[in-house]
């Protein structure tokens, strides 16, 4: 007996936070991208990705652009990293009203991540190509199809670098909190 | 529209408190480009020979490139410029880091300061909103700590602040102006935002930048970055690592440091280690490099990662770059973990890593030759680190002796006189070079470190191979995909170059081959600095991804100007000329274009009087090293010769 599956050709941009240098080429690129015309002008604020960087902590963590939220949400995440609390929302992926990041500078809409689905097919999205330190690897693999994949792009932090990092028992509270918020 | 500049400057006066945002001429551009040029201009137009450094009068501007902000990698440049207290000539500096592209989604080219502020301010720009704010609880913190806080009480993270440390609120001549991993550093420039009242300028920007011909300009800039890519596979065979690749020397990542201890200066410039480099030595460099070191990281928009988050233990987290890792280790004849540990505390100061340990290794010598007493030295401790220390407190505080030595040594030495002349040696122009003395004289060297505007050698050099490669095998295979050559005679000269017999230094490269050879050399670096590219990926490495064929095609598709070869050429030839007029009217001539004595053992004087005068007329200037009226007229600048004229320095 087999059981039918519906298989999907998956995109991923694994991101490596240890290889980040924080020099923003994938902001500066992917906001030239969605320029109208493309590549007309560059904002890194309307960049659906962005990076969080603080160096003296020796902070560096880019951040995809996800989902719409109409309104803030209940719980914050809290971050605990080199014994500096982060509380305000700042590896969030979220377009929330809380805050300015990921949305338009002029209009205020919102931005998300497409993964440059209007690049010509055989290419990487603009903020790998950019990357060539591979802090921002694309990854295509075929998996099952969920609810989830049709409604957002997949990326991922690799967990293993963030628990080599910051620790498994930081790791596991930030996820038992944002699953808590889940 | 205006593509990629922003068509802006703002214009802040500070005695007045008054803040203006002032339209530029577009005409600018097409004469200048902008950057470093457009700054030039802006002092020869304002700023007259009698304007000393620490007068109201006397601007410190920021300005960004032509480039800057756009997505030509490595575009990042702050140029900051000012008159020097060190030289009294034009004072410029580069800074890389995040400055410049900020100030640009600011909506800005240039921030140009005026006057003085009563008490300690820092400036908040915010695209439009552009306040003087109250600087006083800044008063006398770290310049990297002084970062933190404004970030903090601004609640954005992502503002950037450049800030001066308490060396610059002291007006000591080394002052620099820090940035994160970055420093415009050079020639006193934090001294003069000091003496404005300046503490820091902190910006934030998010309005969008424009290019002319997108497509044409995403594909050249994708170019560039390949071509990055490929040369970080091909490093370039037979010169030592810090030269094979790309990016400012990339010291926070390699750890041999067998070419520098062994062949560069150690205590003020005077003793060389030839057997320094064992392999016990680099174990424990290693260790040290290692256990600082956080992370590699960038400018914006660059993949070369030529700087590092630093982390001693027991101090603050600072970042670094480049050659400041050596330059206290080797001043105070000390080890790696020193050089790491003073270094935080310098760059909270905010001083120049070239400048100061020179500065403090000359005090202690003039100690050990009797100059200085114990008087002069009075509390400070017998060993050299603990000097070292000692001395680097009193320096930027000017506190006793500190006062005097805090204005470099040439100032420093002409003050306890004595003798102390002697030891203030390894100046050009009044202002300290690398510690570096070497065999033979090379001819084109010699021209560049006489006639560099900036008096600072890693401004003006690059491209052409600093010695030849000893077999005909080797110099074969380095010019084979030697692109960048402005012309093929180029290859010819670097084949015919041997390492000993009658082609080979001093008298090869012969003087008309020299001349030209600096010529292309000071062509990149101008380009680069009117369009904020940082030198790492231009003018200063071998091979670099940008060069005198791509140059025109990228400003033109970016900014529309027409650009090709020629016009590059000239407008480089315009630039160049303008600041040489303007330090010629502030009293530069041929007597001051020296090398320190004793760079080079050996001395040609027939033959260096020669290169000068060949060069000199290869720029169409006088023998004395005055541009002509006719070049100047050539160079529409035509008001630069009038200026001159009538002020009797052209005759
Ligand atoms: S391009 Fe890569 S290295 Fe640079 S900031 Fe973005 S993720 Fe980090
Ligand atoms: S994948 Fe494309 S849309 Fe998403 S952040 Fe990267 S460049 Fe922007
Ligand atoms: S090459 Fe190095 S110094 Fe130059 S912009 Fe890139 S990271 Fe900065």
């Amino acid at each position: 007996m087999s059981m039918v599956v519906n298989k999907k050709l998956k995109k991923r941009i694994r991101i490596d936070v240890d290889k980040c240098n924080g020099c923003r080429a994938c902001e500066m690129i992917c906001s030239a991208f969605h320029a109208t015309p493309k590549y007309s002008s560059n904002n890194p604020e309307r960049s659906r990705i962005r990076v969080m960087f603080e160096p003296l902590r020796n902070i560096y963590v880019p951040v995809y652009a996800g989902e719409y939220t109409a309104s803030e949400c209940m719980g914050k995440n809290e971050y605990v990293i080199d014994g500096k609390k982060y509380d305000d929302c700042g590896f969030c992926r979220a377009a929330c009203p809380s805050r300015t990041l990921f949305h338009e500078p002029d209009s205020g809409l919102p931005l998300k991540c497409d993964m440059c689905e209007d690049n010509p097919p055989d290419e990487e999205p603009l903020c790998v190509q950019w990357c060539i330190t591979d802090a921002l690897v694309y990854e295509e693999y075929e998996g099952e199809e969920t609810e989830e994949d049709v409604k957002i792009a997949d990326v991922d932090i690799s967990m293993e670098e963030m628990v080599a990092k910051y620790g498994l028992q930081k790791v596991l509270e930030t996820v038992a909190r944002m699953a808590q918020k889940g | 529209m205006r593509y990629a500049e922003t068509g802006y400057n703002l214009e802040i006066d500070l005695t007045r408190g008054n803040i203006e945002r002032v339209e530029t001429d577009p005409k600018l551009a097409e004469l200048h480009l902008g950057g470093l040029a457009t700054t030039a201009k802006i002092l020869w137009d304002r700023v007259p020979p009698e304007t000393e450094p620490f007068s109201p009068n006397n601007p410190l501007i920021f300005s960004t490139g032509l480039l800057c902000g756009t997505p030509a990698t490595g575009a990042n440049r702050t140029i900051v410029a000012t008159v020097s207290p060190q030289t009294l000539l034009m004072g410029y500096s580069m800074m890389g880091g995040f400055f410049a592209p900020e100030l640009k989604y600011a909506g800005y080219d240039k921030i140009i300061f005026r006057g003085k502020s009563p008490d300690l301010v820092y400036i908040y720009i915010s695209n439009d909103k552009v306040e003087i704010r109250d600087a006083s609880h800044l008063k006398g913190k770290g310049a990297v700590e002084t970062v933190d806080i404004i970030q903090q009480e601004l609640n954005d993270p992502k503002v950037q602040v450049a800030a001066i440390g308490l060396a610059g609120e002291n007006r000591v001549y080394m002052a620099s102006i820090e940035h994160g991993r970055s420093s415009a550093s050079r020639l006193g420039i934090g001294a003069v935002m000091g003496d404005k009242g300046i503490k820091a300028v902190a910006v934030r920007g998010t309005k969008d930048i424009n290019v002319a011909r997108p497509a044409e300009f995403y594909k050249l800039c994708n170019d560039v970055l390949k071509y990055i890519q490929f040369r970080d596979d091909h490093p370039v065979p037979g010169v030592m690592p810090i030269l094979q690749g790309l990016g400012s020397p990339q010291e926070m990542k390699h750890v041999d440091e067998a070419w520098h201890t062994q062949n560069f200066m150690w205590g003020n410039s005077r003793v060389r280690k030839r057997d320094y480099w064992t392999p016990e030595v680099e174990e424990k460099w290693r260790g040290t490099q290692e256990s600082v070191r956080k992370r590699l990281i960038s400018c914006y928009n660059c993949p070369m990662k030529c700087g590092a988050v630093i982390s001693v233990p027991g101090l603050s987290t600072y970042m670094m770059k480049c050659f400041s890792k050596l330059t206290y280790t080797m001043a105070a004849f000390a080890d790696l973990d020193f050089g790491f540990r003073i270094a935080q505390r310098a760059t909270e100061y905010g001083v120049d890593g070239f400048s100061t340990p020179q500065v403090m290794a000359f005090a202690v010598e003039l100690y050990e030759n009797g100059i200085l007493t114990d008087a002069d030295l009075e509390g400070c401790p017998a060993d050299n680190e603990g000097r070292f220390y000692w001395l680097l407190d009193r320096i930027v505080r000017r506190e006793g002796i500190g006062d005097v030595l805090a204005n470099g040594t040439y100032w420093a030495a002409q003050h306890i006189g004595k003798g102390a002349e002697e030891f203030a040696h390894n100046n050009i122009k009044k202002h300290e070079q690398l510690p570096l003395k070497l065999g033979m004289l090379n001819p084109v060297y010699y021209l560049m470190y006489c006639t560099g505007e900036k008096a600072n050698i890693t401004q003006i050099e690059g491209q052409f191979p600093q010695s030849p490669f000893p077999t005909m095998a080797e110099r074969e295979e380095f010019v084979k995909d030697w692109i960048q050559v402005p012309d093929e005679k180029f290859k010819q000269y670097l084949l015919g170059w041997e390492l000993r017999g009658e082609r080979s230094n001093p008298y090869y490269p012969t003087i008309d081959m020299s001349v030209d050879i600096v010529d292309w050399q000071e062509k990149m670096h101008y380009i680069d600095d009117a369009v904020g590219m940082c030198a790492g990926l231009s003018s200063f490495p071998l091979k670099p991804p940008y060069h005198i064929h791509n140059y025109p095609a990228i400003i033109s598709a970016a900014t529309g100007l027409e650009m090709n070869e020629d016009k590059l050429t000239e407008i480089y030839n315009r630039n160049r000329n303008l600041i040489r007029a303007f330090n010629v009217r502030r009293g530069l001539r041929r007597a001051d274009e020296k090398p320190p004595e004793d760079h080079w053992k050996n001395r040609f004087p027939e033959l260096e009087e020669k290169l000068l005068d060949a060069y000199y007329k290869f720029k169409g200037w006088d023998n004395d090293g005055i541009p002509t009226k006719e070049t100047l007229q050539r160079l529409d600048l035509g008001y630069v010769a009038e200026d001159l004229e009538q002020r009797g320095i052209i005759k």
